[in-house]
């Protein structure tokens, strides 16, 4: 039953979300167009480290995409819909909570996984990247996975921010944090203090969990994954903290 | 005493605040089986608040909320009720066939599509998205999404406040039909006129208190006896209203 409904809400999620351009042009042309930019046109064949730029850009721009596609698909989404009510409407009715927030992950790591499957077929084709089927699968999964800390943070704008300043706090927090993680420009190549403020950020660890698949990332992959996990809790502990704090509110 | 499971739906000594306020003072509501029940009172006087408490969205701080005997808190005691909110937005990007067939897979025994979308005068629109549709549409879209569970009562918060006349008497007479299936109905409303026409008893709800409760011909006579305060032009419920919650 729980699974039945869950793959229902799933469908009406990923429905929603298609016939919405200004979900999927950005979550999708983005991440494309910078890496064909940067990692491809500009890039090409040059060496970051042990690697080619196109390889090394393929890890930082996919996670700079998965990023995009969970912050914006849970902000967003869930700021609007709580903010007109949606959400009470769902909570009146029998669906089991969790159907609801399961579904909205389950369609941003689908969204997650096309972004980062296109950015490969880019990568292999266009970039000359050659991976073993082993480091390729990995590269794949965690991205894909990778997403999940980036849903937690966006549940937690969701749940704090208006409908109608979600995607501008996004935008806010989305861009720099990429920026200073090295996600468009390699973190070797940034000015050593922004560089010193990168291992505090989400983002610098997905970036680097990503890069350590294919070779060149900088410290252990268990520690990536342990602080991406502490920043999942946070982000749940603060989105329930919101929902507390909604169910506080006065009504007529 | 009923035995509670008979019940569809009882607040019992439920005292609500936010903060310093108080939106419940102890208040007791039992919706009976077959009844079509109206809480009457104006805005603030609590009446969200009640439906929202007995929904399960929040949590009374005295008392108990129970559906059919249970904890609305947890999800699977609301399967047999189905509810319509006062709120604004639903999403606008998913037709109405999609919408209701989503919220039927909540539901144990859901309605066939076509006979909700047949209940709830939304035959033809089905492939509409909901963002396209008229205010009276999406009404009744709200209205097929409370039904489409096949509920034994439904629990409606203001159904028809943001309604022209026709689009009212249309949802008036959906209440009607379902209530003809042997449903219980509990609605808020401030519009006296609406609990008249719809309700077989109404209790009236002012600054989180009750104060009256019966038929609508009892409240009529309940305050011919009390001090006249009848107002040049006013329908006698009318009359009635204004009597009743000038006293408290």
């Amino acid at each position: 039953m729980i699974a039945n409904i869950t793959m229902t809400e799933t469908r009406a999620e990923l429905t929603k979300l298609v016939r919405l351009p200004a979900y999927v042009l950005p979550t999708i042309a983005f991440p494309l167009g910078f890496y064909a930019f940067f990692g491809l046109a500009m890039g090409g064949s040059q060496r970051i480290g042990a690697t080619t730029a196109a390889a090394y850009m393929l890890a930082t721009f996919g996670a700079f995409g998965v990023v995009g596609c969970a912050l914006f698909g849970f902000a967003v989404s869930v700021a609007v819909e709580r903010g007109q009510g949606w959400l009470l409407v769902k909570r009146a009715s029998p669906m089991p909570q969790a159907a609801y927030f399961v579904a909205k992950l389950l369609t941003t790591m689908l969204f997650a996984a096309v972004v980062v499957l296109l950015l490969c077929g880019l990568a292999s084709e266009f970039g000359g990247v050659r991976l073993a089927p082993a480091a390729w699968l990995e590269l794949i999964a965690a991205l894909v996975f990778g997403s999940i800390p980036f849903a937690a943070l966006g549940l937690a704008i969701g749940f704090v921010a208006g409908p109608n300043s979600a995607p501008a706090i996004v935008n806010l927090v989305y861009l720099p944090l990429s920026f200073v993680s090295g996600l468009w420009i390699p973190i070797e190549g940034l000015p050593p203090a922004i560089a010193h403020i990168a291992p505090f950020l989400p983002t610098y660890h997905l970036g680097q969990l990503a890069l350590g698949t294919i070779g060149p990332g900088h410290g252990s992959a268990v520690t990536h994954v342990l602080i991406l996990v502490l920043w999942t809790i946070a982000g749940v502990a603060a989105a329930a903290y919101g929902m507390k704090r909604d169910e506080g509110r006065t009504y007529g | 005493m009923n035995d509670d499971t008979q019940v569809p739906a009882r607040l019992a000594r439920v005292t609500k605040r936010y903060g310093a306020i108080t939106a419940l003072h102890g208040i007791d509501v039992e919706l009976a089986a077959g009844e079509t029940l109206a809480l009457l009172g104006p805005n603030g006087a609590g009446k969200t608040t009640a439906i929202r408490t007995l929904l399960g969205i929040v949590a009374p701080d005295e008392g108990t909320a129970t559906l059919f005997g249970r904890s609305p808190r947890v999800a699977k005691n609301r399967a047999r009720v189905g509810a319509m909110l006062q709120v604004a937005g639903v999403p606008a990007t998913l037709t109405v066939a999609e919408h209701v067939r989503l919220f039927a897979t909540y539901y144990p025994h859901p309605l066939p599509l076509a006979e909700t979308l047949e209940i709830a005068g939304l035959r033809g629109l089905e492939k509409r998205l909901y963002g396209e549709l008229s205010g009276g549409q999406k009404q009744r879209v709200a209205f097929a999404l409370a039904i489409c569970g096949d509920p034994d009562a439904l629990i409606l918060d203001e159904p028809t406040s943001a309604l022209d006349v026709e689009a009212r008497l249309a949802l008036w007479s959906q209440i009607r039909a379902y209530v003809a299936r042997g449903r219980s109905v509990l609605l808020t409303t401030h519009d006296l006129a609406e609990a008249d026409a719809l309700a077989d008893r109404i209790v009236v709800l002012l600054a989180g208190r009750i104060v009256a409760e019966g038929t609508a011909a009892e409240l009529k006579a309940r305050a011919r006896g009390a001090t006249s305060f009848g107002l040049a032009g006013a329908t006698p419920l009318e009359s009635a209203f204004l009597t009743l919650t000038k006293g408290s």
